[in-house]
């Protein structure tokens, strides 16, 4: 039987070397750093989600029906009549919040250990490219159940086209294909969910793991293992993907696949953070919600949105602001000028930024979850502005003076010399 | 195979055309693509007047009525209302409506035609959310300088009953007047106007 399957094998070796070829670049001959910590284990498991979102969602579009007058009815019916069904439905909305743990996880991973500097700045540009796509396939996705905060989503989100000078209105009746979000925008945003979204998503990540096995990973330290090689030019400091990686991996997703069966078949609903009370009301174009907002992965830009008063007699100024907000991480390679990567070798100033951005950014995503009014009015010295949208102009600003001043005290900043070898 | 160094001149030019052509082409071949995504005829066409019955609504009760796929309020405005109106005029970003957001036989004092009669298109001048009546009985929740009016719980904009914009909140500008008349004094019909907006 082994001869008949090692038969086999060279057999296709002999017509498709390549196969042995990519296998090795990839996985048994793909050097990583020693010193990948608990971090490091977010990038697999994104890849992990994507699969499960894609087989869950594969089996959802049996049974669910782009059309207005059935989309709702067809969420119940699997959730209610097919067999099965509610689990498949509960693993696809738990894996859209995960999904996007896992990548904020992710991206934290990158700030703290510079994994966007020279020469991985690519990387991280496929990487923002990547989460662009997810919040487009988070957003189409988010209208197919065609509940209320489905509907008001979509409008609100449409609308934010509208608002662009000039072209902006004709923009937003293109992307809708009705004068209000109608049967034809459900049926559009199905197809950008089920096809166009994933196929773009499939081939950035493809994009950005070439990117990254080209010029190999960072590591805690934020040293290039590649400067220290052997005789037969294997980085000193490395170790082959597989199987050291793929190990430490397989324990990183029994941990994580045990979280995820804990939310999904105790909490779902995660409190109205991972599928919101009102998007159990079918759609109704007459009447919004009494408190509408994003899932909670949208509301640190949903605040900084509606934070931003109108210019001009346009809310334009709030949409750019949102929109700046996700595009300046395209420029972070530029913006950090420090001389290391790492933050175990930076000083205190980075450390004090990266410490206020991450808790201006999840007051931020707070306040995206609850109405503006929730604290209350400032008196009249301040014009009775709700104290909510205060705190969110000031955490706005905040979230962007991160990134601004970043060229600035990163320079002056006082770091400690790295180590010429990774350390455990 | 001519000078390996030297490329040769008519074919790079015709790789050129060759590609210029190709290029056009696949533009013309999106055209198509990208027209499909625009209002379809039939959505184009639903978009008729409705006449609506205001006979049965009480003072101060919210109508809520389909034009266009969107809401549109119709409201009889009480006396208290009609003076909470004129106490706004400070705290709204544009209180003589001069951004034509309504009819021209609507641009005045209460944004009507008729003074109690308020119609408004009830979807936020922000991001399109519909908001919500509050009275000038939620003084805790909207502030005391609330005389009632509108809420959008989307991003937090105000607007007083006669549709106008508070100051300092997302909105950039009053509510929308649709073009509308009286056919009786209890009927009024939404979308048309013999006057002209």
């Amino acid at each position: 039987m082994a001869s008949r399957l090692m038969a086999l094998w060279q057999w296709v070796d002999a017509r498709m070397p390549s196969l042995a070829q990519e296998y090795r670049k990839h996985l048994t001959e793909y050097y990583a750093p020693k010193n990948f910590n608990f971090w490091y284990y977010f990038g697999s498991l994104a890849m992990l989600v994507l699969v499960i979102q894609i087989v869950s969602g594969i089996f959802l579009t049996m049974n669910y029906k782009p059309d207005a007058a059935l989309a709702f009815g067809s969420v119940e019916f699997i959730m209610r009549d097919v067999p099965g069904g509610w689990i498949i439905r509960y693993v696809h909305s738990t894996g859209a919040s995960m999904f996007f743990l896992v990548v904020y996880l992710h991206m934290f991973r990158a700030l703290l250990y510079g994994s966007y500097r020279q020469p991985r700045e690519l990387l991280w540009i496929f990487g923002v490219l990547i989460y662009l796509c997810l919040m487009g396939e988070a957003f189409f996705g988010y209208l197919l159940p065609w509940g209320q905060m489905s509907f008001w989503g979509a409008q609100v989100i449409v609308n934010l086209f509208d608002s662009i000078p000039f072209i902006g209105p004709d923009v937003a009746l293109w992307l809708r294909g009705d004068y209000v979000v109608s049967d034809a925008t459900l049926n559009r945003f199905f197809a950008f969910h089920v096809i166009a979204i994933p196929l773009a998503l499939l081939g950035l990540v493809v994009v950005h793991l070439l990117a990254l096995h080209d010029v190999g990973s960072n590591n805690p330290d934020g040293i290039e293992i590649k400067k220290k090689k052997d005789a037969s030019g294997k980085p000193l400091d490395g170790i082959p993907f597989h199987p050291y990686y793929t190990v430490k991996d397989i324990v990183g997703v029994v941990v994580f696949l045990a979280v995820f069966c804990l939310v999904m078949f105790f909490v779902p609903n995660m409190g109205g953070y991972f599928l919101e009370a009102n998007n159990f009301i079918p759609a109704d174009a007459l009447k919004t919600p009494a408190h509408i907002a994003p899932l909670w992965y949208f509301t640190p830009y949903y605040s900084m949105l509606r934070s931003v008063p109108p210019l001009f007699l346009s809310q334009f100024p709030g949409v750019l602001v949102m929109g700046m907000a996700v595009l300046i991480l395209f420029f972070l390679p530029w913006l950090d000028r420090s001389p290391v990567k790492s933050i175990r070798y930076r000083g205190g100033l980075y450390k004090t930024a990266l410490g206020i951005f991450v808790i201006v950014f999840l007051i931020l995503g707070y306040l995206g979850t609850v109405p503006t009014n929730i604290w209350g009015q400032f008196g009249p010295w301040l014009g009775e502005a709700d104290r909510g949208t205060v705190v969110a102009r000031i955490c706005t600003t905040l979230y962007f003076l991160f990134f601004i001043l970043m060229p600035w005290y990163t320079r002056i900043d006082k770091t400690k010399p790295v180590p010429e070898r990774v350390t455990m | 195979m001519s000078d390996q160094k030297q490329p040769d001149k008519t074919r790079r030019t015709l790789v050129v055309a060759t590609s210029v052509v190709g290029g056009a082409a696949t533009v013309g071949a999106a055209v198509p693509f990208v027209a499909s995504m625009l209002p379809s005829e039939r959505a184009k066409a639903a978009g008729a007047p409705v006449e609506i019955d205001i006979s049965k609504l009480a003072p101060g009760e919210l109508g809520i009525f389909e034009w266009r796929g969107k809401p549109v309020w119709v409201m009889k405005r009480t006396k208290q209302m009609l003076e909470d109106i004129k106490k706004d005029d400070s705290l709204v970003a544009d209180p003589n409506s001069d951004v034509p957001h309504q009819p021209d036989y609507a641009r005045n004092e209460y944004r009507s035609i008729k003074p109690e009669l308020m119609v408004l298109v009830g979807v936020c001048t922000h991001l399109g959310c519909s908001p919500q009546k509050k009275s000038a009985e939620d003084k805790g929740e909207m502030g005391e300088a609330w005389n009632g009016g509108f809420y959008c719980p989307c991003h937090g904009s105000k607007f007083d009953y006669a549709g106008r914009v508070y100051k300092g909140v997302p909105a950039p500008t009053n509510l929308v007047v649709p073009p509308y008349e009286f056919l009786s004094d209890s009927t009024l019909i939404i979308g048309k106007d013999t006057k002209g907006a």
